[in-house]
């Protein structure tokens, strides 16, 4: 069958003053684009998703993502979820496995029809740093009792974050980690990886790749299963001798694809930290934290209750809010 | 290379982050037993130099379908070798060695041995009408030779086009329960350079070397539409060698199947694609996109100079006398 797609000026020598041997000149020639072990860094302009999808479609994969929202952090949940619906792998068969400890506060979202919600309750910790760090373990272990006949690919994403561009198929592969927004211009001796050899996740001097962000990383579910088990293990470990590593189930996470190297890379474009100001060469924010500064989301609370009334027709009060922190909303205050 | 003038302002930033996290994660500190580290599920260390900017700017380096283009430069051999070393991996390398071309066989496997899979475990498969003039050559460890006696044919055309119907038959019969990845190359070359694990993928390509410059309306395609092979004028990536493709047995096997297959349905309507098989390994790359493509450093012939571009020349042509040495 002829191929759908015309491949057009990417692949034409470029019209400047061409050198005799020059071959066609990549678009992005001010960052990275394939690490040392030849797995793609997915920057903007460097890939064309027509011919992902259509790769990807003869192949009718499903992808899950896991996200887990406890105790405050459910306000985030219905950004996260109208931004992934509009964004995230659209036209693509996704299932979004929510973990909740309040699964009456999730609001109703209308999901495009390829896009399926599954409400899971999940205990919560006292201590901030246990929620993230069991993430890994109740990972592990859904992938192992259902997930892995449900979906073939596996992501887990923050809750508190959300998606301005889309993100498509070019995050696809058997092991996916994300360059840290805050780390990916820092020599290898000053990345956050946890250094104290007593800890598990522990990487020692002059040793390591990348500072990979634990708030977005996935693959096949079974590369996710091993490291999520290994990961939790590391976590498990450490507590029994009473450590808790830098950066928690982070470190390990790095530590991890240290060892066993992802084979591709997405860049500071899929999860960037929203207190940093935002360079040049990250040329689209795709997926983005939202502001955490809950003191201020509840002045502003109390402050636009006040106004409600003065406003166009906002659904509720919590979406109004999430809406005033998304940045590229445009809301008539 | 990364836009070195925003780290000042990163970093103010970063030490204002970071500190509010430290405070919070200070207890371990307190909890501290000195048990000697043990590396318990990761058994080897690895030194290199830390991943940095990019060393290779004039060439492209990845397709837009996230398939990296190998040039020097731009991989570690050191992460690699290790990679595949891990996952035990043999490879097969596949040559053929019809009539005449038997002369070929003697520097291309002393090359072979010297520069090619330098560690791992290769088998070499040598089809050849003529088994008992393969020669003998020392191997090294974990290397082995394995002859595959196969018909001839009167065309030398023939003979190139029929390397698909032997490929994926013996795929399928044999190289399946013996390799993990298949090379399949020409026999008149030798190697000059490293060949390494770098070019093991699903499905790999090389880049022509005399057509890597050139411009889609310069490939030659072939353009007829009565043949299987036929490529429309605005469509194509890039034009590939039939002298060096490979990738798992699978994709192999498929790769070699449906050249095959047109190629027999191309001889039922009495046209021969220009380009024999390389034709239609053309088309099947256009549809069926490679995983990983090879520069024309990995298949070169020094008639075509030494350009700037090309750093090592690892696989090159040797000097043949066209008219001698084929249909004899």
């Amino acid at each position: 069958l002829p191929f759908p797609v015309v491949l057009s000026v990417l692949l034409v020598k470029p019209m400047f003053s061409p050198r005799i041997f020059s071959l066609i000149s990549c678009r992005r020639t001010d960052v990275l684009l394939v690490s040392p072990w030849l797995a793609p860094i997915v920057w903007e302009g460097t890939f064309n998703r027509d011919i992902l999808n259509a790769q990807y479609r003869q192949k009718n994969f499903v992808v899950g993502v896991a996200t887990f929202a406890v105790k405050k952090y459910v306000r985030f949940i219905e950004g996260f979820l109208g931004s992934a619906n509009k964004f995230f792998l659209s036209g693509h068969r996704v299932n979004f496995y929510l973990f909740t400890d309040h699964p009456e506060k999730v609001p109703s979202i209308n999901l495009a029809p390829e896009k399926r919600l599954f409400i899971i309750p999940v205990q919560n910790y006292s201590r901030w740093q246990d929620i993230s760090m069991n993430r890994m373990d109740i990972i592990s272990n859904h992938i192992h009792s259902h997930w892995r006949y449900e979906v073939d690919y596996l992501y887990s994403m923050d809750i508190d974050v959300q998606m301005f561009e889309h993100i498509g198929v070019e995050i696809i592969d058997t092991l996916v980690g994300t360059i840290s927004s805050w780390q990916y211009t820092k020599p290898r001796d000053s990345n956050s990886y946890e250094r104290h050899p007593e800890s598990r996740a522990a990487i020692p001097h002059g040793e390591g790749d990348f500072y990979y962000a634990a708030s977005f990383y996935g693959g096949s579910v079974s590369e996710v299963y091993k490291l999520t088990t290994a990961c939790f293990k590391g976590v498990t470990e450490d507590r029994a001798n009473g450590i808790e590593a830098k950066w928690h189930e982070e470190s390990h996470l790095n530590k991890y694809l240290l060892y066993h190297k992802p084979t591709r890379l997405l860049s500071p474009e899929y999860y960037w930290d929203e207190e940093l100001i935002r360079p040049r060469i990250i040329r689209v924010k795709r997926l983005s934290s939202v502001r955490k500064d809950l003191q201020e989301l509840e002045r502003l609370t109390l402050l636009l209750g006040g106004l409600r009334e003065l406003l166009v027709p906002c659904s509720s009060l919590d979406s109004l809010v999430s809406f005033f922190f998304c940045r590229e909303a445009k809301c008539v205050l | 290379m990364f836009i070195c003038d925003l780290n000042q302002d990163l970093n103010s930033s970063h030490q204002r982050y970071s500190k509010a996290k430290t405070l919070s994660s200070g207890l371990w500190k307190s909890f501290l037993n000195l048990k000697s580290f043990l590396f318990s599920y990761f058994s080897f260390r690895m030194i290199y130099t830390k991943p940095q900017i990019l060393k290779r700017s004039d060439v492209l380096m990845m397709t837009p379908w996230f398939a990296p283009i190998v040039w020097e430069g731009t991989y570690n051999s050191e992460i690699l070798n290790e990679q595949f070393r891990q996952r035990n991996v043999t490879v097969g390398l596949t040559v053929f060695a019809i009539k005449k071309y038997v002369v070929f066989l003697k520097t291309f496997l002393e090359t072979a041995e010297t520069y090619f899979m330098v560690g791992h475990r290769v088998n070499y498969y040598i089809f050849t009408d003529r088994p008992e003039e393969v020669p003998k050559v020392a191997l090294k460890e974990g290397r082995n030779v394995v002859v595959l006696q196969v018909q001839n044919y009167p065309r030398w055309q023939e003979i190139s086009m029929r390397r698909m119907e032997m490929l994926s038959y013996f795929s399928q019969q044999r190289f399946i329960n013996e390799v993990s990845y298949l090379v399949c190359v020409d026999v008149d070359m030798k190697f000059n350079d490293q060949v390494g694990v770098e070019i093991l993928s699903d499905l790999f390509g090389t880049l022509h070397p005399g057509f890597y410059t050139a411009e889609r309306r310069s490939f030659t395609y072939e353009h007829r539409p009565a043949s299987q092979a036929y490529v429309p004028s605005d469509e194509g990536d890039f034009y590939y060698a039939g002298g060096f493709f490979g990738g798992t047995v699978t994709e192999v096997y498929k790769l070699t199947k449906k050249c095959h297959e047109a190629i027999m349905v191309d001889k039922a309507n009495g046209i021969e694609a220009i380009w024999q098989e390389e034709s239609h390994l053309n088309k099947y790359f256009l549809y069926h996109k490679p995983t990983k493509i090879l520069s024309p450093e990995y298949l070169w012939d020094d008639n075509l100079g030494r350009p700037e571009i090309l750093k090592k020349r690892r696989f090159l042509a040797v000097p043949k006398n066209h008219a001698a040495i084929r249909n004899k």
